[in-house]
């Protein structure tokens, strides 16, 4: 029988929950409300009477304080009334946690404990809205998203007549299953073929299935499934498996492929074979041999692109590790738990990197179009905003409830994201240098390891993720491919493995991420040689889950281990003292096969050889012609200082408080540079810092560049200017160049031309281009890249419209601080500090913030200058550990004017500044000198003692003084002209205001 | 002088034990062992060899069910493996003289269990709860705080203003009836308040009281004095660069005197 608990506050508290969606269907629905209030509903399965009113007697779903409870309706005095619930099988964790917990109290056991569930549901009760249409608008567009709830409402009239909702159980039914299908793949056209990878969210190409045609039809291959008693074609679990591990997504085919590339500029044609080999590992080695030869710090690399996450040395007992990933396709379809899968997701790769590494902090960068967006939405596409709101509240979750701050991050705004929005999730740990006296980045699982899988159950969620965020987004994309991460249960498996880590209870560890168990069953045989396991062992959310889908799903807090026999009881032991579930599910060998059952039936029997080198290498073609753009001067502007406000206002500049404070960004207790400063806390801040080991004074700087728009003139620029604008965020705060290494994640759309994609060769030379750059200025700033992702297929297609995102990199920057008590940050400390602008500055206005809010187009992407930006770097870093500057920020989006207000604002602290003499190109006019976004310019205050110091260590290189801070207003002058005069109060309310939800 | 062996409690998803530890130490324990629940209920470890409970902040069970509520069950109906329920542990450790020390989901887990406020002395009876901040948001953000020196509460004596961080979604006091919220000032049970930073004053106005806590309280002792819970992280403030704005030399005490009181009480005692 089912129960329906209904929580509702007491007549006495303040329903401020309901309050906040009130304010949400006036903000960002724009229809109107009075009140709306709200009750929590547990849908209790498996109870008797007696047992029940224990429950509620207990408090146990309720606080008596605050709640009243009841088995009946509560709802009362409202004109419509919506209940949302989640759909079958979609994560429910205040569910499970009321589960456990009523398990606790009521003292179950046994099949007892197995036959309670708990589902929850909302409810909303709506005053003052208009009408039934308002009310289905409401629970669409705001309180639900039917791919993962279901909604449904009554008004006060039909409530009156049939009170209350029927009690519902979101539970999966299906029968357990050990069906293994048998594809018949050689006797199929190569048209049915195709069909069979789209039908199935394959993503396989037609080159790819022919290759796996042609590995059955091997008369070897043949004798050996004979024997083993094994169809001669291939199981549904052996095509899964195979496009699993060769999809995009984990093999990164394109970064692999042999590409034809011309360039129509200067003629030439050449053959790139293996962007990745080429480029981004070319280059780390190349850094790595220098640093090694005759860097300060040595080879501070320890683990570079082998494992889930990129491990340098930080200090003889530390070591640190980086990974960044995106979640877009996903978050596309469910923001929030796109965005929460994103970060638990993320945080899994420190956590299975070497050894295991302790979670230190996240990184958070977001891609969206316009939260403003008017207009009509191509199908399956969210609301600009609803998406906004939805990643921002998923991180929100992850983070907060993991314990794990975010310490940096970024908002880009460019409507092609609404095709696509971008969520990139990044998660740094830390490793102690060793672990039982071995280095803890390495790992290896031997053969006789017993392969143990912990965390949470499988279930159906996130099956097909990794082929299906390996195609474009289109109207049919699978519901399943959707999950909702659990911190809690992630957090307790984190617990037990930091533990299990110390007790050397484990040879190997590694996370299940895209593929599942197929993946990081299969990635850490390759160490031993091949591997046994039988699904039957696995533990599932549910039954009705066929073998394929058990090695493939993708459900989440879900880690693997490799654990020596002889550990294996004590690791158990632990598991379940710690309420962590862990089951042993098979054995690596040395026999070479990946070799799966389920009981006494064979699922699967591949070569390893063949699963991990059996892909082709795809050949492409890239073609590199400039784009033409019209070059138009920038306009000259009577009210410097209405645009200077204006500027600070766009959604690219602008404060983006409202989402840094609903994230915890200092917990752990080790934040030194936090991402808002300044007096009030509301200046942008370059870069986060952190203290890695809370007893030292040594730091961690996290930061990032990306500047997608610069793509549409040369992606090869902007390639360059995302890498200078991450180290130079990280110098601005006081960062070593000397010590720091980068992160490439590559969002591209799709670069293959075909049908869809004309201008494929195009978008193809921009990611070749883009990647000459990236060796270029990484060896050029001696930044290593040591970890990396891609995600290709960010495309939308529907409603016979197609959306590509532009071509966008993040490169991310971490770097060691000696001593965080030298970091600098962004405001204005005091009236009477020297003002300097370091670097020059030229006409670069190409896809910069101001030609789009002056409505101008130009040509002349910003260039970056290596050689000096390096020994401006280098320089500034001595005069910062010198104590000879006393604050520092970046020029990026705005150049230099925006730089200075966001100084001033930040401090409260005005200036009297003459730009005349900033180091410029001949001839540009007011608006050029003062929103170019040449890179790799700073702008720095020095006390007036410390000029001379200051200026000699600087000799020789472009740079001005400017004028001097002051108790008053922001006043820049340029030749005895004032351009404006603006109080820094309004410079602050300028900058806070867009975004001030 | 006695030895200071604190507790620091873990596991089910707090997350501040590190640096409640490290601040422990910083403050003067002599020892600050992260005790997970689970060591606890399976009697590897006893409250009893401590003197020194910190619960520490964090996300129990993701505040399902509302903050700390599924701990403060847990709390109520585990047992160890000899059958004893854990909750007689704590009596007992609470008996013997011991502080404790609840910040954020600490104190949540706490005022749930109902060792604060126990005004008239009914320890273990729910008075008060934590819940939603009038924005119904999360936030992360520095704020001032005012001891009240007429207060039982040892860890705040000596000590005037602090400035230190919060970052809850649920620290609104919410008292059971009017009367009790009385009872609380005329005990002298509110600890630690927010204040405005130029009055001085306890404050209901946003930002400065981040939750709409009525009277300003952040908070709350019990009539012994040996229990303080409240929401703002002192040990977040173990390093003169934790301040949000020590780049322009601004820095005072740092959040780590709380501890100290509490360090000094029990060595002097």
């Amino acid at each position: 029988m089912l129960f329906r608990v209904e929580v509702g506050l007491k007549r006495h508290v303040r329903d401020v929950q309901g309050e906040r969606v009130a304010r949400k269907v006036r903000e960002e629905l724009g229809l109107g409300v009075d009140q709306v209030r709200m009750v929590r509903v547990y849908t209790v399965e498996g109870l008797d009477e007696t047992q029940i009113a224990d429950v509620l007697k207990a408090g146990a779903l309720h606080d008596p304080v605050l709640h009243e409870i009841s088995l009946q309706p509560l709802a009362t005095d409202f004109d419509w009334i919506v209940e949302v619930g989640l759909r079958p099988g979609v994560t429910d964790n205040e569910g499970r946690t009321a589960q456990e917990t009523l398990n606790l109290v009521l003292g179950l056991q046994g099949s007892d404990r197995d036959a309670l569930k708990v589902y929850t549901s909302q409810q909303y009760l709506f005053s003052g809205v208009d009408g039934q249409a308002t009310v289905e608008r409401i629970a669409r567009d705001l309180l639900a998203n039917e791919l993962i709830q279901r909604f449904e409402y009554k008004s006060a009239a039909d409530w009156t007549a049939a009170p209350g909702f029927e009690a519902r159980a979101a539970r999966v039914t299906g029968e357990s299953s050990d069906e293994v299908a048998v594809i018949p793949l050689s006797s199929m056209s190569d048209e049915e073929l195709i069909a069979l990878s789209r039908a199935n969210t394959l993503a396989l190409s037609l080159e790819e299935m022919h290759r796996i045609r042609d590995y059955y039809a091997d008369p070897a291959v043949r004798a050996e499934r004979k024997d083993m008693g094994l169809s001669p074609e291939p199981t549904d679990a052996e095509i899964e498996v195979l496009a699993q591990t060769w999809s995009e997504h984990c093999k990164h085919k394109i970064f692999t492929a042999l590409i034809d590339y011309e360039n129509t500029e200067t003629g030439q044609t050449r053959q790139v074979n293996s962007l990745f080999k080429t480029y981004i590992q070319g280059s780390t080695k190349v850094i790595r041999k220098a640093k090694a030869e005759s860097g300060p710090h040595g080879d501070y690399c320890l683990s570079v692109f082998k494992d889930n996450a990129g491990v340098i040395k930080f200090s003889d007992d530390l070591s640190v590790c980086v990974k960044m990933e995106t979640h877009n396709s996903p978050s596309a379809l469910d923001p929030y738990g796109g965005a929460l899968t994103g970060i638990v997701g993320v945080n899994r790769d420190p956590m299975g990197t070497g050894m295991g590494a302790n979670l230190l902090c996240n990184t958070d960068v977001f891609c969206f179009a316009s939260p403003f967006h008017e207009g009509e939405l191509p199908p399956r596409l969210l609301h600009p905003r609803r998406v906004f709101e939805g990643v921002r509240e998923g991180v929100e979750h992850g983070g907060n409830k993991s314990g794990i701050p975010t310490v940096n991050g970024s908002v880009v705004f460019d409507e092609r994201y609404l095709g696509k929005p971008l969520v990139y999730c990044g998660t740094i740990g830390t490793l102690p240098a060793k672990v039982q006296g071995r280095p803890s980045h390495e790992k290896k699982a031997l053969p006789g390891d017993i392969i143990v899988m912990s965390g949470g159950r499988i279930g159906k969620d996130g099956i097909h993720g990794a082929t299906f965020s390996s195609e474009e987004l289109h109207e049919g994309s699978p519901a399943t491919a959707v999950q909702i991460g659990d911190p809690i249960t992630q957090r307790r498996m984190y617990d037990f493995l930091m533990r299990a880590r110390d007790l050397g209870l484990y040879n190997a560890i590694t996370d299940n991420g895209a593929g599942g168990l197929s993946s990081s069953v299969g990635e850490m045989a390759q160490d031993s040689g091949g591997f046994e396991m039988d699904l039957a062992k696995a533990p599932l959310k549910y039954d009705g889950l066929r073998p394929w889908e058990i090695l493939i799903s993708e459900a989440q807090e879900r880690m693997t281990m490799a654990v020596p026999p002889e550990k294996l009881e004590q690791f158990l032991a632990l598991s379940k003292e710690m309420g962590v579930e862990s089951t042993p599910l098979g054995t690596f060998d040395d026999k070479g096969k990946y070799l799966v059952r389920y009981g006494e039936i064979i699922v699967t029997c591949l070569d390893m050889d063949f699963l991990h080198d059996g892909v082709p290498q795809m050949r492409l073609e890239a073609r590199w012609e400039r784009p033409q753009v019209q070059d138009q001067p920038a306009p000259d502007v009577e009210d410097q200082g209405g645009l200077l406000k204006r500027m600070l206002g766009r959604l690219n500049i602008c404060s983006k408080e409202y989402i840094v404070r609903q994230y915890d960004h200092e917990v752990q207790g080790r934040s030194a540079v936090k991402p808002m400063v300044g007096v009030h806390g509301d200046g942008p801040s370059d870069a986060g810092v952190l203290r890695p080991d809370l007893k030292s004074e040594r730091g961690l700087v996290v930061s990032h560049g990306i500047c997608p728009r610069y793509a549409d003139l040369d992606a090869y620029w902007m390639m360059a200017n995302a890498i200078d604008e991450a180290v130079r965020n990280a110098v601005a705060v006081g960062a070593d160049l000397r010590w720091m290494a980068g992160v490439d994640n590559f969002c591209w759309c799709d670069p293959v031309q075909s049908e869809s994609t004309p201008d494929g060769r195009y978008k193809l030379a921009q990611l070749v281009r883009a990647n000459e750059a990236l060796a270029h200025f990484c060896q050029g700033y001696g930044v290593p890249c040591i970890s990396g992702k891609d995600s290709m297929k960010n495309d939308y297609k529907g409603g016979g419209i197609k959306i590509s995102i532009p071509p966008t990199v993040l490169y991310s920057v971490i770097g060691v601080i000696p001593d965080v008590n030298k970091c600098l940050t962004s405001d204005f400390k005091r009236a009477g500090e020297l003002v300097y602008v370091l670097g020059r500055t030229n006409a670069e206005l190409g896809a910069s913030e101001v030609a789009d809010e002056l409505g101008f187009l130009s040509a002349r992407v910003p260039q970056v200058d290596l050689l000096s930006a390096r020994q401006r770097y280098l320089t500034l870093f001595e005069a910062a550990q010198q104590g000879l500057v006393s604050s520092c920020h970046d020029c990026s989006d705005g150049g230099l004017g925006v730089a200075l207000a966001e100084m001033a604002l930040a401090g409260r602290v005005g200036a009297e500044l003459d730009i005349t003499d900033a180091p410029a190109e001949a001839g540009l006019n007011d608006t050029s000198l003062l929103y170019a976004e040449s890179a790799s310019r700073l702008v720095v205050t020095v006390r007036p003692e410390h000029r001379n110091a200051f200026e000699a260590l600087f000799a020789g290189q472009a740079l001005a003084c400017l004028g001097e801070t002051t108790s008053g207003p922001l006043r820049l002058q340029r030749s005895n002209t004032t351009l404006l005069t603006e109080e820094v109060e309004d410079l602050a309310h300028a900058f806070k205001s867009t975004l001030n939800w | 002088m006695v030895p200071v062996n604190a507790l620091v409690l873990t596991g089910y998803g707090t997350n501040c034990e590190q640096e409640t530890a490290h601040a422990a130490k910083l403050a003067g324990a002599d020892s600050a062992d992260i005790v997970y629940f689970s060591d606890l209920a399976a009697g590897k470890v006893r409250m009893q060899d401590y003197n020194f409970l910190l619960c520490p902040g964090g996300f129990l069970d993701g505040d399902d069910l509302g903050a700390a509520q599924a701990a403060a069950l847990r709390w109520r109906h585990a047992t160890t493996p000899d059958g004893r329920p854990l909750l007689d542990q704590f009596k007992e450790f609470f008996k013997s003289g011991a502080l404790i020390l609840g910040i954020c989901n600490g104190f949540q887990l706490l005022v749930k269990l109902g060792l604060l406020p126990a005004v008239g002395g009914k320890y273990f009876e729910r008075q008060v709860s934590l819940s939603h901040n009038d924005s119904a948001r999360y936030e992360d953000r520095w704020v001032h705080l005012k001891t009240n020196p007429e207060s039982p509460c040892v860890f705040t004596r000596g000590l005037d203003r602090l400035y230190v961080p919060v970052r809850h979604g649920e620290g609104k006091i919410i008292p059971r009836d009017e009367s009790l919220l009385q009872q609380l000032e005329q005990n002298e049970l509110i600890a630690l308040q927010y204040v405005h930073p130029e009055t001085g004053d306890p404050t209901l106005e946003y930002p400065y009281n981040p939750n709409g806590s009525p009277l300003g309280i952040a908070g709350l002792t019990d009539p012994s004095g040996r229990v303080l819970g409240m929401m703002p992280h002192p040990e977040a403030y173990n390093h003169r660069t934790n301040h949000p704005s020590w780049t322009r030399g601004d820095n005072g005490k740092l959040g780590l005197a709380l501890l100290e009181g509490g360090v000094r009480y029990l060595k002097e005692r």
